[in-house]
């Protein structure tokens, strides 16, 4: 296992090399020259040469690369060119909206995945499981910038039963940041509640089928404890890995959602920082987001080799 | 056909409403009853009705032929991302693992690179840097297309390498690029039509997300996910029917493909069951 953990960080420090590569390279493609992103309306020559030299853009490629790498380590991704706030900064402020959405959400999609996922394995092939997997279909074909103003115009300006959009930090009103967070929280949880429910049917029936559980059947338990104590565990593995990995690409499953509900999180501020052309913050938050992925990525591997002794550590997972 | 229909209804299913939604774009200006860009003030946010099915837009512009034109968009960055991804992701597949060692090491690394970053997160951020294009909104959903392809087509050819037909092809002096291609690749080809019609459904859902952003298609152009993006300043005065028309044409675009994919899946791949 060690040797596993190992072997896993190791290979993971080329591929966050590349990233880091990637991530800087984005903010290079814009065509033109790069000073015009920092020069703003400046056009004057003299002017232009003095901020090249300012951002160290007199300098070849490869050495600017190498000091933003030095910098970004040490946790220092540049300013907003909007703003003038450090970018780090900026990320971290919005950092808790983003993680109260994105927990809320995969907390709603993990429950209810799980409840209707395993009537829909116990019921294989009834009306119920039906419905439920031409339901998942659809989910996860719904747009969720459609559904969101779908819940925005039903529920929140016709019906108004939730507020159509906006935030409050939850100590400064904890009822209104709940209220406002329940239209979000729909909207960004349900294609993932619709992969998880199609993950936990199928694992559960994987794990029926097995001896052990006719044994455990034969032995005279109950139904419900033979689902809830002897093949949830088994089945249970799958589902962890996923809900890891979106816990991972909750920057990625807020940037359409918190524009919508206007909830001023990191995605939000990744399409801000487009729109207004703030290439260090985008490319700070892009960076973010691919290293908290990877994070998660390499967390849900050695989980689940913990969790299921039976996968061998000796090959790669390629 | 009715054997067919019998054996796989659903792929039928599936197959009938992509057909439906390519010949819904081709034959759009027959479709269409109005220029979709065409302005007029005094048909303005119509609602739905007999003379304007999907009703109007604050410009008076119809509706449903800005639907029916914007299948279009979305089509073809659906088939033109996903050649891209195919074309690309394929052919390292084939060569990292056949040829394995060192290229094999590289390649999968960088394959590794591309996965590393969120799919829409890559996807926005390429767009951004190239530019607000519809051009490059293809590329970049085609470049974060790649890595399944990649990993698909290698994963087969590194169980089909060696096999006793390909060692016997290479024993008997074929070369390795006519084994690659005549050998190997049509064994990895089920696989990658299931990849290929669920990769079309995720860009048809990227195009409309980056256009929604602002970052695909541009004005006047009709395309889906722009316009439900121009919708929602309409939104607070109930002026519903703007969102409708191209949310439901987004919702049934990218349904029909994963239906097919899912329905293709199963019936050309049982190994590939992938129940999620």
């Amino acid at each position: 296992m060690t040797q596993y953990v190992i072997r896993r960080l190791l290979l993971m420090i080329p591929v966050a090399f590349l990233v880091t590569i990637i991530a800087f390279g984005l903010l290079r493609l814009a065509p033109g020259d790069p000073v015009l992103v920092y020069a703003g309306e400046e056009r004057d020559p003299v002017s232009l040469q003095e901020l090249r030299v300012l951002y160290g853009l007199d300098k070849p490629l490869p050495v600017q690369y190498i000091v933003w790498l030095q910098h970004a380590v040490r946790g220092d991704l540049g300013r907003s060119l909007r703003t003038r706030q450090p970018v780090s900064e900026a990320i971290i402020e919005r950092l808790p909206a983003t993680l109260e959405l994105g927990l809320a959400a995969i907390a709603l999609s993990t429950s209810i995945a799980l409840i209707v996922g395993t009537i829909a394995a116990v019921k294989r092939n009834s009306f119920v499981d039906l419905l439920t997997s031409s339901i998942t279909l659809a989910a996860v074909s719904l747009p969720n910038f459609f559904l969101g103003l779908i819940l925005i115009l039903v529920l929140g300006l016709a019906l108004r039963m939730f507020p159509p959009g906006g935030y409050v930090p939850f100590l400064e009103d904890p009822g209104d940041n709940l209220r406002r967070l329940v239209l979000p929280a729909i909207t960004l949880a349900t294609a993932s509640m619709a992969v998880n429910l199609r993950q936990v049917r199928s694992s559960l029936l994987d794990v029926f089928s097995h001896e052990y559980i006719r044994t455990a059947r034969a032995k005279g338990l109950r139904e419900s404890t033979v689902i809830a104590r002897h093949a949830m565990k088994n089945a249970l593995i799958p589902i962890v890995t996923l809900i890891g990995l979106q816990i991972g690409s909750v920057i990625e499953g807020a940037i359409i959602t918190e524009t919508i509900f206007f909830w001023p999180g990191v995605g939000r501020l990744l399409v801000d920082s487009i729109t207004g052309l703030d290439y260090p913050v985008v490319q700070a938050v892009v960076l973010v987001s691919a290293l908290s992925f990877m994070l998660s990525t390499l967390a849900v591997d050695m989980l689940y080799a913990w969790l299921d002794p039976r996968i061998s550590y000796g090959r790669s997972r390629t | 056909m009715s054997w067919y229909l019998r054996r796989n209804p659903r792929i039928v299913i599936g197959g009938t409403l992509v057909a439906g939604l390519l010949l819904i774009a081709i034959f759009a200006p027959l479709i269409a009853p109005y220029d979709p860009i065409a302005v007029d003030a005094s048909q303005a946010l119509e609602p739905p009705g007999s003379l304007h099915w999907l009703g109007t837009d604050d410009l008076g512009r119809d509706v449903f032929s800005r639907v029916v034109y914007g299948s279009r968009i979305s089509l073809s960055v659906g088939v033109i991302s996903v050649s891209i991804g195919f074309i690309f992701g394929v052919s390292i597949g084939l060569l990292a693992g056949y040829l394995g060692g060192l290229v094999d090491l590289l390649a999968m690394r960088a394959i590794d690179a591309l996965l590393a970053f969120p799919a829409l997160v890559l996807a926005i951020a390429i767009t951004a840097a190239l530019g607000p294009q519809i051009q490059n909104a293809m590329i970049a959903i085609g470049v974060v297309a790649i890595p399944a392809y990649t990993r698909l087509t290698r994963g087969q050819v590194l169980s089909l390498r060696e096999r006793d037909f390909i060692l016997a092809a290479r024993m008997v002096g074929v070369p390795t690029l006519r084994i690659v291609l005549r050998h190997i690749f049509p064994n990895a080809s089920n696989a990658l039509i299931v990849q290929a019609s669920l990769a079309t459904a995720f860009a048809i859902l990227a195009e409309a997300a980056l256009s929604f952003l602002g970052l695909g298609s541009q004005p006047p152009q009709p395309s889906w996910g722009q316009d439900i993006n121009y919708s929602q300043r309409y939104l607070s005065n109930l002026k519903w029917w703007m969102s409708a028309g191209p949310g439901i044409a987004i919702f049934t675009a990218v349904f029909a493909f994963n239906f097919l994919g899912d329905a293709l899946r199963d019936a050309l791949d049982p190994r590939l069951r992938r129940a999620a």
